[in-house]
Parts: structure tokens; sequence; C-alpha cells
């Protein structure tokens, strides 16, 4: 507490806080709470409390999320390019921060200066210049020399670039941050001592960067399974789980979309309690 | 290169492929791409030639130069009202607040990240749609004679804005606020300055960066984003990403999409250039900030 500060008025900042804290949580309260409502549609009146949201099946009349083919078909695809893309982003951010942090090459200030841009790029440009070129590549191909590349279609491949595009660049920040902490001094005592350059990495770096590079993995897992405008436009017949639930939003939704929101906002609150509790304080 | 280092040369080599195969394959090159493919003009026969009709076609078509300022000056007042919602909170978590609220308020602010901004658009339209919850109650309440269209208004897409990009605006801000020494700001009240004359002397030249910083990424995030204007704003959004979108989807006409989607990074660029000319920090800073 600052002493010489005016004297704070309690009624007023109380009632402030309050109205703050109802808009962070009203959209995601209401949006809960109807996941439950024994109702065609998420909204009111409260007309008593089912589940049937979850586990309705087609013979009940509703379909619930564990029998919605289609939905859970997204959420699987989500889960297959947020794995490519987790794994992808760290390991080139790794090697990106090591090139920043240890190692001596012309034109270093331009690559670190090039690993910034896909951070300024609104992600919705970085998903149109990837598939006009894309596009661009695989007509040529199929004029000139007649072959089908199909990856350059809109598709998962696509996705998975695209949003590899951008996290790991975040990554390679994440990571360079807490290599520039790392002193080089242990390297060298451990190739002093006769250690390689790999088994150096191997038993002083890689221990040292794990917690870093595990939460570098969960956030970009997290961030590419929410990743809609990056997303739209690169995916095919096959969207995964956000540009699903958009399409589902559009059309009028009913609670089934609720449902899969909260088991969302769980799954990804839990991701980030325990990666929190892992991560070591700077 | 240090003599005698072939292992360390291709150790540079292995590293680098990878990271310039990511950042020439997936950026640069789709950058010059478009900006090439916004240059070129189909002709009645398919045939391309270089000119400068899409940009033509920008300027003289009202309702895209329309869509373009109304999103640049949307994403200024998103950007605006997140700051001023973000100060005051930024300040009472780091200068207020102790021990247990603090934490607890830290919580609070981080808990909508841990939905998608999928979900956070769907909670607001549950709110607010003439059918929602909102409308509903004023009604009920008898304050309203028949239940409101909430959505579909500027100030929804507003409201939405700034909800999904508050953190981005509240991080960098604490971070400055905790570097500000309060014997600044007691020195400046026994110097005979009020709440105010402080508060724009003292506090705000000192989260200058923070402020900077915040307002770069919540303007980015604004000027790029298609979820909430398009959910919350509807048919009358009129977001200029959604009409990128709409030239490459629906219109199929890629040249004059990608002339669309080198504005807005050109508008995207710009504010960013400024803000950092303005306050005179590096790129890189900033985005550590966050």
């Amino acid at each position: 507490m600052i002493p010489s500060l005016e004297p704070p008025r309690p009624v007023l900042g109380s009632v402030l806080l309050g109205a703050f804290l109802l808009f962070l949580f009203a959209p995601l309260l209401v949006v809960a709470v109807f996941a439950f409502n024994d109702a065609g549609y998420p909204a009111p009146p409260w007309r008593g409390f089912v589940l049937d949201w979850f586990i309705g099946n087609a013979a009940r009349g509703r379909v619930g999320l564990l029998q919605d083919e289609a939905l859970l078909g997204s959420i699987a695809t989500s889960a297959v390019v947020a794995l490519w893309v987790a794994t992808l982003s760290v390991t080139l951010g790794t090697a990106a921060a090591w090139l920043l942090e240890r190692m001596h090459f012309a034109g270093k200030s331009l690559l670190a200066a090039l690993l910034l841009v896909p951070l300024v790029i609104p992600g919705v440009i970085l998903g149109v210049s990837l598939l006009s070129l894309a596009s661009g590549i695989a007509q040529v191909a199929d004029e000139r020399w007649g072959l089908d590349l199909d990856f350059l279609r809109p598709g998962l491949p696509l996705v998975i670039c695209g949003q590899v595009s951008f996290m790991a660049a975040i990554a390679t920040l994440t990571i360079a941050a807490r290599l520039k902490r790392l002193d080089p001094g242990l390297e060298e005592a451990a190739r002093d001592l006769g250690a390689g350059p790999w088994t150096g990495f191997r038993t002083i770096v890689l221990p040292y960067l794990r917690p870093t590079l595990v939460a570098s993995a969960v956030v970009a897992f997290l961030m590419s399974f929410e990743n809609f405008n990056t997303t739209l436009l690169l995916s095919g017949s096959d969207p995964p789980l956000t540009v699903f639930l958009y399409g589902r939003m559009r059309e009028g939704a009913t609670p089934v979309v609720n449902a899969v929101s909260l088991l969302l906002m769980l799954a990804s609150a839990l991701a980030a309690v325990l990666t929190r509790r892992r991560t070591p304080r700077p | 290169m240090k003599a005698g280092s072939g292992g360390r040369y291709l150790g540079l080599v292995l590293l680098l492929a990878p990271v310039l195969v990511w950042l020439l394959g997936l950026i640069v090159i789709p950058q010059v791409d478009l900006a090439y493919q916004s240059l070129q003009e189909r002709g009645s026969s398919g045939e391309r030639a270089l000119s400068l009709a899409q940009y033509r076609g920008f300027f003289e078509e009202s309702q895209y130069w329309r869509s373009y300022l109304r999103t640049a000056l949307m994403s200024l007042l998103a950007t605006a009202c997140t700051l001023l919602i973000a100060f005051p909170v930024a300040w009472h978590v780091a200068k207020v607040a102790r021990g247990r609220v603090r934490l607890w308020m830290m919580v609070a602010l981080l808990v909508p990240f841990w939905a998608s901004e999928t979900v956070r658009s769907l909670g607001w339209m549950l709110l607010l749609r003439e059918s929602g919850v909102l409308p509903q109650w004023l009604a009920a309440a008898g304050l309203v004679a028949e239940a409101p269209e909430l959505l579909y208004h500027d100030a929804t897409i507003l409201t939405g804005l700034v909800y999904t990009s508050l953190l981005f605006m509240v991080v960098p801000l604490i971070g400055v606020f905790e570097t500000l020494d309060d014997a600044l700001l007691e020195a400046s009240y026994d110097l005979g300055g009020n709440r105010w004359s402080t508060l724009w002397h003292i506090v705000v030249p000192h989260a200058a960066p923070g402020i900077a910083a915040g307002c770069i990424v919540v303007f980015m995030l604004a000027v790029g984003n298609y979820l909430t204007p398009t959910l919350l704003g509807g048919n009358s959004a009129h977001w200029f990403t959604e009409v990128i979108y709409d030239q490459f989807i629906v219109r199929s006409n890629w040249e004059q999409g990608a002339a669309f989607g080198l504005l807005l990074l050109v508008l995207s660029s710009a504010v960013v250039w400024v803000a950092l000319a303005l306050t005179g920090q590096r790129l890189g800073q900033v985005l550590r900030r966050t």
C-alpha cells in the first residue's frame, strides 16, 4: 500500500471490481450453464438439469457430444494437428534459439530480425499467403508435369504449416530467453572433462531446458487447438474443431456446442495449471 | 568461423537448414508471392499481365476502402478501450492488491484465456442475442417492453475485441508498474501533486514502454481478427478480414484478395512502426514483454 495515496473509496472500488469480474466470467458461465439445460437451444428459460448434451443418443432424440461422430472427428483432427504443431514448433524453436544464443555467423542479426516477422503478420494473412502459394505450385505441377500434389491443396498439411509458421517463432523467443540464462561455462566444463558437443548438450543443456521445452510444447498444443484465423482458410474437407464449431455456431448451435466448449475450457485449464506448476520461475 | 571447427560448421548448417526452410518457405516466399499476385490482372482469355488494377479496384469501390477504414478505426477504438480498462486493473494488481487477493486476481484474469476465442464468442452470443440471457432478463424485469437485440452492433464487436485481448494489455502494464518506485509517487504528492498530475507526470511516462507494447499487440490482434467481428457483428461487421476471405473463397478472385491481404499487412505494420517510433522501442523488446 502506498501510504500517501488519497484514501481509497472501498464501496466504489468493490463495485468496480465486481463489475469487472462479472465482465470476465459472465460469458464463460453462460456457456457452462446452458450445456446442462433441458432445451434444444442454448437460451433461457431454464428448463431443468440434463446430461443429454453430453451422453444423449439418437434413440433419446438428442445427439450428445459422445455420439456426435462429426464433432468427435473434428476433435481428433485438432489433436493430430496440435501434436504435429507442438513437435515441429519446439524442434524449430530450439534450433533457432541455439543459433541465436550459441552460434556466431554472418547474417545472424538478419536472422534475429526475420524471426520476429511471423509475429507481426496477422494470422489471416499468414493463411491467405500460404494458401495462395501452395495452390499456385500445385497448379503449375499439375499443368506442366501432370503431378497431383494433394498435400498442397487445403487440408491438414497446410493447416500444420500455417500454424507452425508463427508458433515456432513464439517457441524461439521462450527457449532463447531460457538459454540466455544458462552459463556457457558449464558446457565448456563438460567439454574440458572430455565430453563431445553432443554429450555436452545431452547432459547439460537438455536437462536445463527441459521444463521450458515442455511448457513451450504445451502452449503450442493449446494454441494450435484454439487457432482459428490461420486455420480457417487452410482447412479442407476435414476441419479442425474450431472451424467446425464456427460452422455450427453460424447455423444456430444446439447445446452440444456448449458441452464441448465446457470440456475444452476444463481441459485447457487443467493443462495450464499443470504446466504452471512445473515451469521454473525466472 | 574459427579454424579447425569443421564439426561446428556442420552443426551450423544442420541447425540453419530447417530454420531457413521455415522462415523462407512459410513466411518470406508466401508474402513475396502475395505481393506478386496482387500485381496481376487476368485478361478475358485467362492470360495474366502486370497491372495495378487490383489496387485501383480497392480505391474505386467504396465498400472496400470503407471497410478498410472502418476496421482501422474500430481497432484503434478497441485498443483505446482495452487500455482504459486494463490500466486500473493492472495498477490494482501491481500496486494495491497483496498476497492472496493479488494471486486470485491474476487467476481471474487468466481464466478467460483458458477458453478458446470461439468459446468466448459463443458466451457473448448467448448473453446478448435477442433470445439470450441479458435481453430476456431486461424484459422480465420490466425495464424494456420487448427483449432488445444486443448482438450485431458496433459496441458488441468492441466488447468482444476488448474481452479477447485484455490479457495482452494487462500483462505488460503489470510489468512496468512493478518497476515503478513507490518513492516517486510519494515525492510527487509531497511536492503538491494530486492524483491526476501524478498519473500524468510520473506514472504514464514510466509506463510508456508497457503501454506501447500492449497497444501494439492488441491493435494487431484486432485488425487481423475474423472470428469475433463476424460472430458478434454478423452481416453488419464489414471487417476487412471478411472482405479478404470473401475474395478468396466466395468470389475466387485471388488477385484481388492478395491485394487486400497486402493492404491489411501494410496497415498493421504501419501502426506497429508508428507506435515503436513514438516510444523509441525496438520490436524485439516489445514482443518479449507480452
